[in-house]
């Protein structure tokens, strides 16, 4: 089987995204089972600098700098990478399951009439060289594998922070090509008049790789400062639950579980939560988990590594402090 | 203004899901409910109308007998009509051959909008609202967390969310969302509503009568297949610690750093 592996290249605010390089990691695994090349595709404007990081990971780059491209637009970026794969047929595209490419991939394998499979947990290449793809049913209570058999190329989106990050590739840098655009602006619909994002020095919860998160039991959004606290010591993110959310003390961009965001941290943990299925299914991915809660029949115990029965008010700020000690942060 | 909201019925988030031992197939305890994110569309479709004061909310959903029930909720709601797709042929249909249906139904219908839910709780996808858009060449934004509609512009300015902030994108008629939380609070149907939907007629359309012939839907039109199931890996039962909270902290350090090694 002919056809290179494609991998689409994220970034934002001027770098690559941590995602796209697990990605780039998963990509060449199956390329090199495949004997093909893995190819890497980036769209933007004025992002030299970001191809040549790239170029470290994948065999070749396919560039497209241009000003239409400075922020995503479904309707250009998919005419972009269809008219492309269209003329190459690479036999797989893998991207990160992120908000763009949750946008963006399902629609190109409409246009391509192809199979996608999202939130992929894992990949593997089956005798005949298909592409296996194992994901979550039912919030993680199953897990299916699935195979594209009818449709090329294979599309599949990975989960964020599941796959481990890559080795730069042997021999140097990979070869970028410059490519045109085949835009058919009669066909750019949407129009983006803006993108707003709070400044911010934290990772978002889907690559963060320490989470600490609130329930109802933190009382108060005031609260919540024992966590941020916290984060600031381990680097991690704070993350809320649907209570939470829904009593209006954290935003929807905070919440763990299906109505929120799907998390796979190495170190996740769940302080003052009851650990209801629905936040659960947001997190149970996540390797290690620490559990605090008072209530010692919490179900979130059942789900946890590590257990701790107590106050949160009295446990947080020593958890604090104890780890400031060990990691050296004054 | 006419709105069609795509629908789905989805085990509840409590419901018991059994995977078989040799791994074939899975059990789902009989507990159904009309997916979260497709509730929220069904209320911004209906609130998009009240705005405009005229026009139609159609719901439509590709099910079995079962899913008659999600197309009373939605009439409950306040929809003015509901169709099932429902077709033996239909079933084992991945999202593609989902999606197929649905479009090839919808544009049988008059529309100037679709509306559906981000994902459905029971898969996580969130394709389907995207596919049909691509099929019936309409432009698609997913994640919608706000829409100011200017009837006489025909067009809209939507909120997206993505991470850490959101996209304004202003969109055209005609267009497909997919609503994320945060769009609305879905209201509780008035018991008017509840009466009116247990008289609803829910019309049923199946692949004939939609025009697509078997090979193009169900397991025969569908790209991907499942090769076989499995249980998710099962977390080792938890370490409890125990003593004064002053000692707690210090093991949770060392079991982190010494035991799971993530420090």
């Amino acid at each position: 089987m002919t056809g290179a592996v494609w991998v689409y290249a994220e970034h934002q605010d001027g770098r690559i995204r941590k995602t796209t390089l697990e990605v780039l990691g998963a990509g060449r695994k199956l390329a090199e089972g495949l004997g093909v090349q893995v190819i890497a595709l980036l769209l933007g404007s004025g992002v030299d600098d970001l191809v040549q990081e790239v170029a470290t990971y994948a065999d070749t780059v396919y560039q497209w700098d241009d000003p239409l491209l400075e922020q995503y637009n479904s309707d250009v970026y998919l005419q972009v990478i269809a008219y492309q794969a269209e003329k190459e047929n690479p036999q797989i595209i893998l991207a990160g399951a992120t908000s763009l490419s949750r946008d963006l991939f399902p629609r190109l394998a409409g246009r391509l009439q192809t199979g996608i499979a999202v939130d992929c947990l894992g990949l593997e290449l089956g005798g005949d060289g298909l592409l296996i793809v194992r994901r979550p049913l039912f919030g993680g209570k199953a897990l299916a594998d699935v195979v594209c058999r009818h449709g090329r190329p294979q599309m599949a989106l990975t989960r964020p922070n599941t796959f481990p990050l890559p080795d730069q590739r042997e021999g140097g840098r990979g070869e970028v090509i410059s490519l045109d655009l085949h835009v058919d602006l009669t066909q750019v619909r949407l129009k983006v008049l803006e993108v707003v994002r709070a400044a911010t020095k934290r990772l978002d919860l889907t690559e963060a790789e320490v989470i600490v998160t609130g329930g109802t039991g933190m009382k108060g959004a005031e609260n919540f400062r024992l966590l941020d606290d916290l984060a600031d010591v381990l680097g991690a993110t704070v993350g809320a639950t649907r209570g939470v959310v829904d009593s209006g003390w954290r935003s929807h961009d905070d919440q763990v579980g299906k109505s929120g965001k799907t998390v796979s941290p190495t170190l996740y943990f769940a302080v003052g939560l009851s650990g209801a299925i629905h936040h659960v299914m947001g997190m149970d991915t996540s390797k290690v988990v620490v559990a605090i809660n008072k209530d010692p029949q919490a179900p979130i115990f059942q789900y946890a590594d590590y257990g701790v029965l107590g106050d949160l008010f009295e446990v947080l700020p020593l958890l604090t402090e104890a780890f400031r000690q060990e990691l050296g942060k004054e | 203004m006419h709105i069609v909201v795509l629908v789905k019925q989805v085990p509840d988030s409590e419901a018991m899901i059994q995977v078989k031992p040799d791994g074939s197939g899975i059990e789902v305890e009989d507990r159904y409910t009309l997916n979260f994110f497709d509730s929220l569309a069904v209320e911004e479709a209906l609130r998009i109308k009240e705005q405009g004061g005229s026009g139609m909310v159609s719901i439509i959903t590709l099910g079995t007998q079962r899913s008659v029930e999600v197309l009373r909720a939605g009439i409950a709601m306040g929809a003015d009509e509901a169709v099932l797709l429902e077709d033996p042929v239909f079933e084992e249909g991945d999202e593609y051959a989902t999606a197929k249906a649905l479009a090839v139904a919808v544009q049988g219908m008059e529309w100037d909008m679709i509306l559906c839910g981000r994902e459905a709780f029971d898969d996580s996808s969130g394709i389907v609202g995207p596919f049909v858009a691509e099929f019936l060449g309409i432009p698609h934004i997913t994640s919608v967390v706000k829409v100011d509609f200017a009837p006489e512009e025909r067009a809209m300015k939507v909120e997206r969310e993505i991470e850490g902030g959101k996209e304004i994108i202003r969109a055209p008629l005609p267009v497909l969302l997919t609503a994320q939380k945060g769009l609305n609070e879905p209201r509780v149907p008035p018991v008017t509503g509840v009466m009116k939907a247990m008289r609803a007629e829910i019309k049923k359309l199946d692949a004939t009568a939609i025009g697509l012939s078997p090979t193009e839907v169900g397991k025969a039109g569908s790209r991907e297949e499942i090769l076989r199931y499995h249980r998710p890996p099962q977390r080792a039962p938890v370490t409890m610690l125990k003593g004064e909270a002053a000692d707690v902290v210090k093991q949770v350090v060392a079991y982190l750093r010494d035991e799971a090694k993530v420090l």
